[in-house]
């Protein structure tokens, strides 16, 4: 899939590798955005109804709903995914719908975004969890504000694989010149947001060419792969590269003699004899069992739902993270992050959210430093977020935070922030790097890193002079042959 | 209240024969499990809604496993319409003894004293009083601030919009048009006195998964999911099933026996059954593989009128 990764002609043919040899049963979860009336809701119903995933009586239903919609003889394929009456009266998506598909070769999950900036809130809800954005533009319009609003999101986000589908392209008499000025200007603006896979489709959601029957017959300049081929080859992002994580959602103690900590793998793998540390504590442990409700397990892997059972009696509640010794997350009292804003009222600098990240609730304090503008791409000084913003901002807490890059994981980078007064979601936000408490240093600058056997560092670190700044030092916990071989490198 | 006594002991069980989940339904059931426990640590009152069907049955298969090798910490709920079959009843109350349970079961007073039925007042007065009135009575009884739900979003097309926390006001209205976002698997559980949360553990889900999880996990299901003779008329386009003293023929109307069974369960008035050869679970599944039509065809309350299910989840309806 990284055929097209390196160059950026504006007509080159998308890559036609072949299959993956073994198969990825897991679904492939993506969202479909782009602005309003450019024909989402249509695209899916297509996508829908070409893959079978319209049942007999809901055609029927689909057919007496659509009346005479179109002169193709064929029932709007919208109202298969507007299911709310006020949709439906104003013919337009409000809130993010799931739908489910499958092929011969892969399942799907698609979340159907609204176009309107206004519900910019439920793209974002979709693009949060989805491995590929399919932006759909119209033929006759080109690229527009909400479609780089729409692309910076889904790139802010992670998503590292775009689908541009030039749609409605028979209303241009399929304008060869046309789409590939559109897939020209779109893979420029991807660029500029670092994503470098692109597939970029001509296509007519409503007469089904190029989604998942081909369209050569009236497109025979494009030798591309439609829509769902291009998504039965499409990868699904990891989202972590992190050591062994567990946010702890409930400690389970059924009986005296069983204490276990509930959660689900987040990064990383864990087995039986691992030594962990659980944070914000730093009290040191070793993985005693795995269980789960069919076996006590051997290890786990990263989105296993565990109960991990440790060797000594330690204080872990809800919120805590059991992580690897080695390799452990940021803490501190003030990171960086990258925020959407979500509701009307914007981000307002100094009010103290509640900010959930995990299984970790705890009160913070955002002040915006930049927000992002969209036409330019730029990023202007800012003072406030308003809703439907992109910004970047401060983050300061009253006890420690625990988090990675969100670049490193989506499980531990991420976090939503609650408005107290009205208990909304406000926000979505990832988080970018740890800040340290020296005023103009960046975040590397400022900190020490100690690499040293683990008795050693926790020594250290109790003593008098370093326990009051132990935030500002990061300890990479190795073994005594470890941190040999590391002095006499710097010997060597 | 029962006491929890017996220990886990890892020793104890039996050497793992069980094929391992397919990728699929094994990231399904560990985001189910996240859901379950995220609930049950958020919330002070939670409860389960349980209708004995096939989707109840795999979210109680999860909700055991979320929290073993503790018991479920929450109680379960069914509405009691009065119009179940006897089948479903029998089921229900072996399952809580199985299981160490805590099940409720709430049936509508005034409707009962009323005498409100599906061949009397309609099926969808009858809907209204006897399962939507009925659990806001239950809920609002038991205080409870959030209740698990086993809607998939594959089901219906307002479904396919409930996000997996399910804000409702205190009089449990479900507002679409203003839903909290919510972004990756971080679930907003902050509510005000009176407000709760309806939990969608099996969103993600659609009937095939539900189907092949349980033939994956040997989940024990209602007979009723399993063809065998039975009475039944055919009534505008739907089987119905004859077997009820309540019953009764209307003119012209001829009582058939036949192999049937059932895809979805509620009241038996107005839940469809099939013609159907398939008693065994791989038959059920191999059926299923080739239907045309959707589980919810044979659903009554459905086809009211258009939008009829996004109007009765906005009342309170789950």
């Amino acid at each position: 899939m990284t055929a097209v990764a390196n160059t950026a002609l504006a007509t080159e043919a998308p890559h036609t590798e072949a299959a993956p040899v073994t198969r990825d049963s897991r679904p492939l979860r993506l969202i479909t955005c782009g602005s309003v009336d450019d024909g989402k809701s249509t695209l899916i119903g297509r996508l829908l109804w070409d893959t079978k995933a319209v049942k007999e009586d809901q055609a029927a239903a689909l057919n007496r709903d659509s009346g005479s919609q179109n002169d193709l003889g064929l029932p709007d394929f919208a109202l298969l995914l507007d299911g709310l009456q006020a949709e439906r009266e104003q013919g337009i998506t409000i809130d993010v719908a799931y739908r489910y598909f499958s092929t011969d070769r892969r399942s799907f999950i698609v979340a159907d975004t609204p176009g309107h900036e206004q519900y910019t809130r439920n793209m974002a809800t979709g693009a949060s969890n989805a491995d590929l954005a399919v932006l759909l533009v119209d033929a006759r319009a080109g690229l527009l504000e909400q479609t780089r609003r729409h692309a910076t999101i889904a790139s802010l986000m992670g998503i590292k694989q775009f689908v541009l589908a030039v749609n409605k392209i028979d209303l241009t008499g399929y304008d060869r010149a046309g789409f590939e000025k559109i897939s020209h200007d779109f893979r420029e603006l991807a660029l500029t947001l670092g994503v470098r896979q692109v597939t970029a489709i001509p296509m007519s959601a409503l007469k089904g060419e190029n989604v998942v029957y081909s369209g050569a017959a009236v497109m025979p300049w494009y030798d591309g792969p439609t829509l769902v081929e291009t998504l039965e080859l499409a990868t699904l992002r990891s989202g972590q590269s992190t050591g062994f994580r567990l946010p702890v959602q409930r400690v389970s103690r059924p009986g005296e003699s069983f204490r276990g900590y509930q959660g689900t793998v987040a990064g990383g793998a864990v087995k039986p004899g691992d030594s962990v540390a659980i944070l914000p504590s730093g009290q040191v442990a070793n993985v005693k069992q795995i269980v789960t409700f069919d076996l006590v397990r051997n290890a786990a892997v990263a989105g296993d739902a565990i109960t991990l059972v440790l060797d000594r009696q330690v204080d872990v509640a809800r919120g805590d993270m059991i992580v690897s010794l080695e390799a452990q997350p940021q803490t501190g009292l003030a990171f960086d992050a990258q925020l959407v804003a979500l509701q009307p009222d914007g981000i307002v600098p100094g009010k103290r959210y509640w900010l959930k990240a995990g299984s970790r609730r705890q009160r913070v304090q955002v002040e915006p430093v930049q927000q992002l503008e969209l036409k330019s791409g730029k990023w202007l000084s800012a003072e406030s977020l308003p809703m439907n913003g992109i910004g970047k901002v401060h983050l300061a807490f009253d006890e420690t935070a625990i988090f990675d890059p969100y670049e490193q994981n989506r499980g531990t980078g991420s976090f939503i922030l609650i408005d107290p007064d009205t208990n909304n979601t406000v926000a979505g936000g990832m988080i970018t790097a740890k800040r340290t408490e020296f005023g103009g240093l960046n975040a590397h600058e400022g900190r020490v890193i100690l690499s040293l056997p683990t008795d050693l560092a926790e020594q250290l670190l109790a003593t008098e002079l370093l326990s009051a700044r132990r935030d500002e030092v990061e300890s990479r916990r190795v073994t005594t042959s470890a941190a040999r071989k590391l002095l006499d490198d710097l010997e060597g | 209240m029962h006491v929890h006594t017996s220990e886990f002991d890892p020793h104890s069980k039996d050497p793992i024969t069980k094929a391992p989940l397919d990728p699929h339904l094994k990231a399904l059931e560990n985001e189910a499990i996240y859901i379950f426990r995220e609930v049950a640590a958020e919330f002070e009152k939670p409860v389960m809604l349980y209708s004995i069907g096939k989707d109840s049955s795999v979210l109680l298969h999860l909700a055991r496993k979320a929290f073993f090798p503790g018991r479920v910490p929450f109680p379960l709920l069914h509405i009691d319409t009065g119009w179940k079959f006897p089948e479903m009843i029998a089921f229900r109350d072996a399952t809580a003894e199985k299981f160490d349970l805590d099940l409720i079961v709430h049936t509508n007073p005034r409707g009962k004293e009323e005498g409100i039925g599906p061949f009397t007042h309609g099926s969808a007065y009858h809907t209204d009083v006897m399962k939507t009135e009925a659990l806001r009575q239950a809920l609002d009884a038991g205080k409870y601030d959030a209740a698990f739900g086993g809607a998939r979003r594959d089901e219906e097309a307002s479904r396919a919009k409930e996000r997996i926390y399910s804000f409702r006001t205190p009089d449990h209205k479900w507002d679409p048009r203003n839903q909290r976002p919510e972004l990756w698997n971080i679930y907003n559980g902050m509510i005000r006195r009176g407000e709760s949360v309806r939990a969608f553990p099996l969103s993600n889900w659609t009937e095939v998964d539900i189907w092949r999880y349980i033939q994956a996990e040997n989940i024990e299901l209602p007979p009723l999911y399993y063809a065998k003779r039975q009475k039944y008329v055919e009534r505008d386009g739907m089987l119905m099933w004859a077997e009820d003293p309540r019953f009764e023929p209307l003119p012209g109307e001829v009582i058939q026996e036949g192999m049937l069974r059932f895809r979805t369960l509620g009241c038996w008035p107005l839940t469809g059954g099939i013609r159907s050869n398939a008693t065994t679970l791989d038959e059920v599944i191999a059926e299923l593989e080739i239907a045309t039509v959707s589980e919810r065809q044979g659903r009554a309350i459905d086809r009211d009128q258009a939008g009829s299910m996004e109007k009765k989840k906005r009342e309170g309806y789950f």
